[in-house]
């Protein structure tokens, strides 16, 4: 097991190579993959299988969090820690804990999105195998990558190989653990 | 997927017989150019040599900041009282200033976020750096209401914290709202803007590793999270980018809102209107298209970004601008015929005043800055001379700035009882430090392009025609069934 590499990682040229490439992955049953693509690729996700981001819910409750925390913090403040007449206006009212509690609604939900991001995304990694390879310089410029990983139950070195070169992959490579 | 299949639908008979024009869309990079093209003249910005230029700019800007750094010394030394505030102007360039830089943001705001939900492609060229205009523009803001509350040492009294005195924030001011309008602004500005950065952070941590630079590598590498551009991580991104997007945009106009807030909910005659917040909105956008303008025009031509901020970009700023710019200009109309028609007597009076008072040298420069130079903008040949663009420019900064001189100052001056009126002329350490705020500004913006890749580079790929997975070629028309995913 220990020279058992990470993966294989094949090379393709153009957007519309690693848009047909990822269908044949999928379809060939593969879970444990990527694709390295220098932007975001329109409708990659659906040929690769991937099913819609979790982010929205990190985000929702987030929002959720935050302006509660504003009318909290305003009626805690203001109506019942310290209560202090201002004006003839009532002690606590939604209207004017409004303003605060929708910026730290936004507040919330922003960092709730890129933390949730983050986790979801296992980053920060700093370290990885892919890194490590001497594509990853052309896979973030203007190559897109294929890397199916070793530890996919389908994996088998000879067929994998065989399967990247049939779908058109280029310089295929075995990545370093 | 879907597309495939749509695009196998015959074509409807009636299609064949009426011909209708296929508009071509517009070349968003120009002359064709690849995806390595773009990597390495954004990157090559950054790797390239320090050009004299720029250590001249540097240099100069940094002295002007200078003013800025002693006027605040001198102010904290001495007290807020070196400012040329007094009854009953207490509120004077402190807050015209805070008011024009924030407003001056707000475009990067509006580029990133707003243009990003409306699928304006041409956002991405210009986005990054109107970002970062943002941020530094908020910086700028931040000093003058943070230095007018006179012992800057307890300006943290602005935040609820517990503290000995027991006593909470007046959550009933709309001073107080400020307080967490723009701080969330800074903040949620700041955090978008790393954002986009990170996959740009990455091609630039791989350059300078691979070029044998180790330490700016594993600088770039530290701020790049280990991203590696993989297709399940930009499934999240983007649905992050998005949702910020979606966030950013009531943000942005929530911040003026209530920024407009600070006169509106107050009784002076002249600010106590409706229409402010629309109002603000309008001419923090308007104000902020003319700093981008004037920001990104310089920075095409010394860098020869023209490929990738076209004349085409140049042309929607230029819209914008005078769009806005003629709802600024409707809303100066629509604030007299209110002061007429709701026939307040101390409502009228203040808007005669702004126009024919003491102060109307300022309100005739508002008017003409902001209301007639853009319309120059209507005309093609004049967007298309971009000197003439960036003068132009100028002249939409400097109206602005009028704009909130005219509004704060002149309804101060001349409020309900004559035997309080006065007139208001700023000092001179007021004056520097206003000026200095340009210099802040220009050193933080030098040292943005010097070390950060000044266009997003993944989001221009994403838009050039050879990131479409399915094969358009360049700008061709056929582009409309994407429309709905």
């Amino acid at each position: 097991m220990a020279a058992q590499p990470y993966g294989l990682v094949a090379v393709f040229d153009t957007a519309p190579d690693i848009y047909h490439a990822a269908e044949r992955v999928r379809d060939a049953g593969y879970k444990f993959w990527d694709c390295i693509t220098p932007c975001p690729v329109h409708g990659l996700d659906r040929a690769m299988g991937v099913r819609r981001s979790r982010v929205p819910r990190i985000s929702l409750m987030g929002g959720i969090l935050g302006f509660t925390t504003g009318m909290l913090l305003i009626y805690f403040t203001d109506a019942y820690d310290y209560p202090l007449i201002v004006g003839g206006k009532p002690f606590f009212s939604p209207m004017f804990a409004f303003p605060v509690s929708y910026e730290l609604t936004i507040l919330f939900t922003a960092f709730a999105t890129i933390g949730g991001m983050f986790i979801l995304n296992g980053l920060p990694m700093h370290y990885h195998p892919v890194l490590k390879s001497n594509h990853i310089l052309r896979g973030l410029d203007d190559k897109f990558l294929v890397v199916i990983e070793a530890r996919d139950p389908k994996f088998n070195l000879n067929a994998t190989r065989a399967l990247l070169e049939n779908i058109g992959g280029k310089e295929i490579t075995e990545l370093e653990a | 997927m879907a597309h495939a299949a749509e695009s196998n639908y015959p074509t409807p008979a009636i299609l064949q017989e009426v011909k209708p024009a296929v508009l071509p869309r517009a070349t968003l990079v120009e002359n064709n150019r690849s995806f390595g093209w773009v990597t390495d003249k954004i990157c090559g910005i950054i790797e390239g040599k320090t050009p004299t230029w720029w250590w001249v700019c540097f240099v100069l800007a940094a002295m002007v900041a200078s003013f800025t750094i002693a006027g605040l010394i001198y102010l904290v030394a001495t007290g807020v009282g070196v400012w040329g505030h007094a009854n009953p102007v207490n509120w004077a360039w402190d807050i015209v200033n805070f008011v024009f830089w924030i407003g001056i943001g707000h475009a990067g705001t509006l580029i990133s976020a707003i243009l990003c939900l409306l699928r304006q492609k041409w956002r991405t060229s210009i986005n990054r750096a109107a970002e970062a205009m943002t941020i530094f523009a908020v910086v700028c803001a931040a000093i003058f209401p943070v230095f007018h509350v006179g012992r800057v040492w307890f300006a943290w009294y602005l935040f609820p914290i517990p503290s000995a005195n027991s006593i909470w924030q007046n959550f009933r001011s709309p001073l107080e709202w400020d307080v967490f309008a723009v701080s969330t602004y800074g903040t949620v500005s700041v955090l978008f803007w790393y954002v986009g950065l990170i996959p740009d952070l990455a091609i630039l941590r791989d350059r300078f590793t691979a070029a044998g630079n180790r330490l700016r590598g594993f600088l770039y590498g530290i701020f790049a999270m280990g991203w590696r551009g993989s297709n399940r991580h930009w499934s999240n991104y983007e649905m992050a980018y998005l949702i910020l997007a979606g966030i950013a945009t009531p943000l942005v106009l929530s911040v003026h809102t209530i920024v407009s807030f600070d006169f509106a909910v107050s009784l002076i005659p002249g600010w106590h209107t409706t229409i402010f917040p629309p109002y603000f909105v309008a001419g923090a956008i308007f104000s902020g298209f003319g700093m981008v303008l004037t920001l990104m025009l310089p920075l095409r031509a010394i860098y020869g970004l023209e490929d990738l901020i076209t004349q085409y970009h140049i042309d929607c700023m230029c819209k914008i601008t005078l769009a806005t710019g003629t709802i600024v200009g409707y809303a100066y109309g629509m604030e007299f015929f209110i002061a007429w028609y709701g026939a307040n007597p101390y409502e009228g009076f203040a808007f005669i005043n702004r126009a024919f008072g003491q102060y109307a040298w300022a309100y005739w420069i508002m008017i003409t800055c902001n209301v007639l130079t853009p319309q120059f903008f209507w005309f093609k040949s004049i967007r298309r001379n971009t000197a003439l663009v960036w003068v132009l420019s100028i002249f939409v900064n400097v109206g602005m700035w009028f704009e909130r001189f005219v509004i704060i100052v002149t309804s101060l001056a001349r409020d309900f009882v004559p035997s309080s009126w006065g007139y208001y002329s700023p000092s001179v350490v007021e004056i520097f430090t206003f000026f200095g705020t340009f210099g802040v500004f220009s050193v933080l913006f030098l040292l943005f392009i010097r070390f950060l890749p000044v266009m997003p580079m993944a989001e221009i790929k994403a838009v050039m025609p050879q990131g479409d997975p399915h094969g358009h070629p360049a700008s061709a028309s056929g582009h409309g069934n994407h429309g709905a995913h």
